[in-house]
């Protein structure tokens, strides 16, 4: 199998996880932010049953993981996933959720997706 | 606790890791869709990130075709939505990824980075949503 048709397998498969769990769903993702409100714990399986997966499945395959370029625990990792988790407990999409979300046309995931990739090309241009 | 859904959560979450473990065996891949998304802008390697940006597309699309529920909300303002973006945009490429490179690959691959970015992302999560819909009153 050619890696592009691989590719968009991985993401398809990727894509329905993110349908099937829930996490395609904005509501039920703040639901799961939401621990003074009306607490939906739901979500911590998801996260839960992937990363058995991974656990797994990257120690099987651990001479294909690409050497990771950055190991500090530093100032822009932390910042930056602050910044993330704001974004999140805003509007309930993180990157792939918003993505696949684009399938249905609704105007909170095309704002929210054209404002994603701006802000990802405002990172770059500062750096 | 009300629409507690563990078992679709976690067979859902085991698809995602399945479609990772695919990704780094077939493509020898970190399945990070921030990262992704945002290498499509690079030109070198941005054939394979628009096939794995188009198979998430095309998940969408045949969700709805099968007829399966798809949970649309009504009226969030869009104002809202566009800064949510515009932070979880730059603070992604800024913390070098998301719930799916550093939680799913980066927790798999025991990486203490990412284990410290997920506590992160979570804790400024649930603190932003304790301010934005219980303080600022914001609809969702």
């Amino acid at each position: 199998m050619s890696a592009l048709l691989s590719a968009l397998g991985a993401g398809f498969l990727f894509g329905i996880g993110l349908w099937v769990s829930g996490m395609a769903n904005p509501k039920k993702v703040l639901g799961f932010l939401d621990i003074t409100g009306d607490w939906d714990a739901s979500l911590m399986f998801v996260m839960a049953g992937a990363v058995a997966v991974t656990l797994v499945g990257f120690r099987m395959y651990k001479t294909k993981i690409p050497v990771p370029t950055l190991k500090d625990i530093d100032f822009p990792l932390i910042a930056g996933s602050a910044l993330f988790g704001i974004g999140w407990g805003i509007a309930g999409y993180c990157p792939g959720p918003a993505i696949t979300s684009l399938s249905t046309l609704s105007a909170e995931s095309i704002v929210f997706v054209i404002a994603m990739v701006a802000g990802g090309l405002l990172y770059r241009g500062k750096t | 606790m009300h629409d507690f859904t563990p078992v679709s959560a976690l067979a859902g979450g085991a698809l995602i890791g399945l479609a990772s473990v695919w990704l780094l065996a077939a493509n020898g891949r970190i399945a990070g869709v921030s990262g992704i998304l945002h290498g499509i802008f690079s030109p070198p390697e941005a054939q394979w990130r628009a096939w794995f940006i188009s198979g998430l597309l095309l998940a969408g699309l045949a969700w709805q075709a099968a007829g399966a529920p798809v949970p649309l909300r009504e009226g969030f303002p869009l104002i809202w939505a566009a800064a949510a973006g515009l932070l979880v945009g730059f603070g992604t490429r800024m913390g070098g990824g998301c719930t799916s490179g550093h939680g799913v690959c980066g927790l798999g691959r025991m990486s203490a980075r990412s284990l410290v970015a997920v506590i992160v992302f979570m804790a400024a999560g649930m603190i932003s949503v304790f301010v934005v819909r219980h303080l600022l009153g914001v609809t969702s």
